[in-house]
């Protein structure tokens, strides 16, 4: 197979991201090359929402789960995050005080029993992928055991998300209400103001990406891959197989969530802000729709599919704001219809346009000795 | 060989397939009804270890009800299903009565098909099932020895590195016995397996079976009754819900009521 010119691509890719674009951003300002410091805030947003889509693909594209509440993982992550940067204000805040600005104006005389350990960068990362895991892993534990399925299954994940953006638009909920958190100064004593301190967040969110897509890739290989393919293929069959679906489905439903609480807490130093609007259900839905116009079931289509939608929103919503929402919806649609393996679909029937559709995902070309 | 004879009685231990009494699976009383209509009415079924049964019945008869009551699929009202003397299956989720030596073929072909035939073989084996063990899983020789093997039984050695969605009906129908295979059952539950089929793959198909029964126990629902004279040494006739006659081929054609409702002709 092409595996070794697979790997090639990979470093040639990584090294692209993760030298050639600290590189530009190192040039002189005034040489055409120089890429501006505010750009890079900017592409470690895009590969958290990499991130993202390569765990939405893991759950839809291997599994056959549409989830379309995704978003609720990635703002746990985000707001785990948050509660450290918040905590790491100290007394630099607007009213001087050890707590939290909207803790004080809300009149709070003290820090409540869950924002206790969050001073702590090593807990808050911790929590920003435990409470995502946790919760996606009860929520589906519940439903996965009720069978609940498809369609069903995506309507009840808008719920949750909905649900829980109520939830924390709350102020007494206790993590800033409707502004969420925000005005962070410094993160590991480096001051988010500095392009170094940014540079360093989107190298770390570069590498946190290619450790992602090497987990996926590992699982989706594995015999439990090929589990997850059967599943979303035949899952009756697997059941009589003798797997308990149930498991498989759940470990790779916590694993993504997971992965999205990665995405979450490494996007919220970058952007400077989490609220309860990352939990809108329209960005799960926008989520999905990464990965289905990059491909579904190939990983490497999650990814572009990430960074090519929102590379055009950040274009459209400043070039023509109100157009943006008709293209998100004219590329679905255009993507459904005509493209159903998505954009690396057009790749693959360039290299090999006589071969037939049932090998369109690695799952059917893998078990090749 | 767990049957010792000779003594008065043994041990059963629970969770362990006890075939010491001969009957390898006991249908007893089981009635189901969908919505007030009785798909089973007090169904009574006894299956030797090793022996080939033939299942039929007019459609509706309930015989698809049956095979998902065995396997879990569906809960009976009332009434039993024992494997072996020890294991209540009415009390089984499905991966686990398939564990437990009870495979399935469906109706309808249900193969992985956008595996490899090999890679639907490889995920029907016998073997640990979990989540981490099939995350750290490797192929062993012994494995992909057998795999071919199955393969060989099958017919489907040349199709091995084939993705299973371009076989042909008739090779769908045998790989997946090939993966009831896998899992080596002691009950092999086949339903319909030559609808559909050529001349010649249902002969084939028949071989398939029939030398597969003394050392498995299986049972074949099937419409296509020139087949079912093949291959039946035992048959059950199954009308609106009742078992309508039992016995060989011979008997159950003579019985005046089975001509009336089934055969006919």
């Amino acid at each position: 197979m092409h595996t070794r010119g697979q790997w090639l691509a990979l470093a040639v890719v990584a090294a692209l991201g993760l030298v050639v674009v600290p590189g530009l951003n190192a040039v002189p300002a005034d040489s055409p090359l120089h890429l501006p410091n505010f750009l890079i805030p900017l592409f470690g947003k895009f590969l958290c929402f990499a991130i993202v889509a390569l765990a939405m693909d893991l759950i839809w594209g291997y599994t056959g789960i549409l989830s379309l509440g995704h978003g609720v993982f990635f703002a746990l992550g985000g707001y785990a995050m948050g509660m450290y940067l918040m905590r790491s204000i100290g007394t630099e805040g607007v009213y001087a005080s050890e707590l939290p600005d909207f803790m004080v104006f809300l009149d709070w005389k003290e820090l409540p029993w869950f924002w206790r350990g969050f001073d702590h960068f090593g807990f808050a990362t911790f929590m920003a992928l435990a409470v995502p895991g946790a919760l996606a892993y009860v929520f589906g534990w519940f439903a996965f055991r009720s069978r609940i399925k498809g369609v069903y299954f995506a309507i009840i994940t808008q719920a949750m998300t909905f649900a829980m953006m109520l939830l924390f638009f709350r102020n007494n909920t206790g993590f800033g209400g409707n502004n969420g958190l925000t005005d962070f100064k410094r993160i590991l004593g480096f001051s988010l103001q500095e392009p170094s301190t940014r540079l360093g967040l989107y190298i770390a969110t570069g590498i946190a990406l290619l450790g992602t897509y090497l987990l996926c890739r590992f699982i989706i290989r594995s015999k439990l891959g090929r589990v997850l393919a059967a599943i979303r293929d035949e899952e009756g069959r697997v059941l009589f197989t003798g797997y308990d679906t149930l498991q498989h489905k759940l470990f790779v439903w916590t694993v993504s969530a997971v992965l999205c609480g990665l995405a979450g807490a490494l996007y919220v130093p970058q952007v400077g802000i989490i609220n309860p609007s990352e939990m809108v259900p329209s960005h799960s839905i926008e989520m999905a729709i990464w990965v289905a116009v990059g491909g579904r079931g190939t990983l490497i289509g999650a990814i572009l599919g990430a960074l090519l939608v929102n590379g055009a929103k950040s274009w459209f919503t400043v070039a023509a704001p109100e157009t943006w929402l008709y293209v998100l919806g004219f590329l679905f649609i255009v993507v459904t219809l005509f493209l159903p393996g998505g954009i690396v679909s057009l790749w693959q029937r360039v290299r090999a346009p006589s071969t037939g559709n049932t090998n369109d995902t690695p799952a059917a070309q893998r078990s090749q000795p | 060989m767990k049957a010792r004879s000779g003594h008065l009685g043994h041990i059963a231990d629970p969770g362990q397939t006890d075939t010491t009494h001969g009957e390898t699976l006991y249908v007893e009383n089981v009635t189901v009804s969908f919505d007030g209509f009785k798909a089973l009415d007090d169904v009574n079924l006894y299956l030797d270890d090793g022996e080939l049964r033939c299942i039929i019945g007019p459609n509706g008869a309930g015989k698809t009800t049956l095979m998902d009551v065995i396997t879990g699929k569906t809960r009976p009202d009332t009434g039993t299903v024992f494997f072996g003397s020890t294991l209540d299956l009415t009390a089984m989720r499905e991966h686990e009565i398939s564990r437990a030596g009870i495979g399935r073929k469906f109706q309808k072909p249900t193969v992985f098909t956008r595996h490899t035939v090999f890679a639907n073989l490889e995920l029907s084996s016998r073997g640990e099932k979990g989540v981490w063990s099939t995350l750290f899983a490797s192929l062993s020789e012994e494995e992909r020895g057998r795999i071919e093997a199955v393969a060989g039984t099958v017919g489907l050695r040349d199709r091995l590195h084939a993705a299973a969605g371009s076989l042909s009906h008739g090779e769908k129908q045998w790989l997946e016995i090939g993966m009831l295979l896998m899992q080596d059952p002691r009950v092999l539950l086949v339903d319909e397996p030559v609808a559909g089929m050529t001349r010649q793959e249902v002969e084939h198909t028949g071989e398939l079976l029939t030398g597969l029964a003394g050392s498995h126990t299986v049972v074949v629902v099937e419409h296509d009754m020139e087949f079912v004279r093949r291959i039946a040494r035992r048959v059950t006739v199954l009308h609106q819900g009742r078992v309508l006659a039992e016995g060989s081929m011979d008997h159950v054609q003579g019985n005046p009521r089975v001509v009336e409702v089934y055969l006919g002709t």
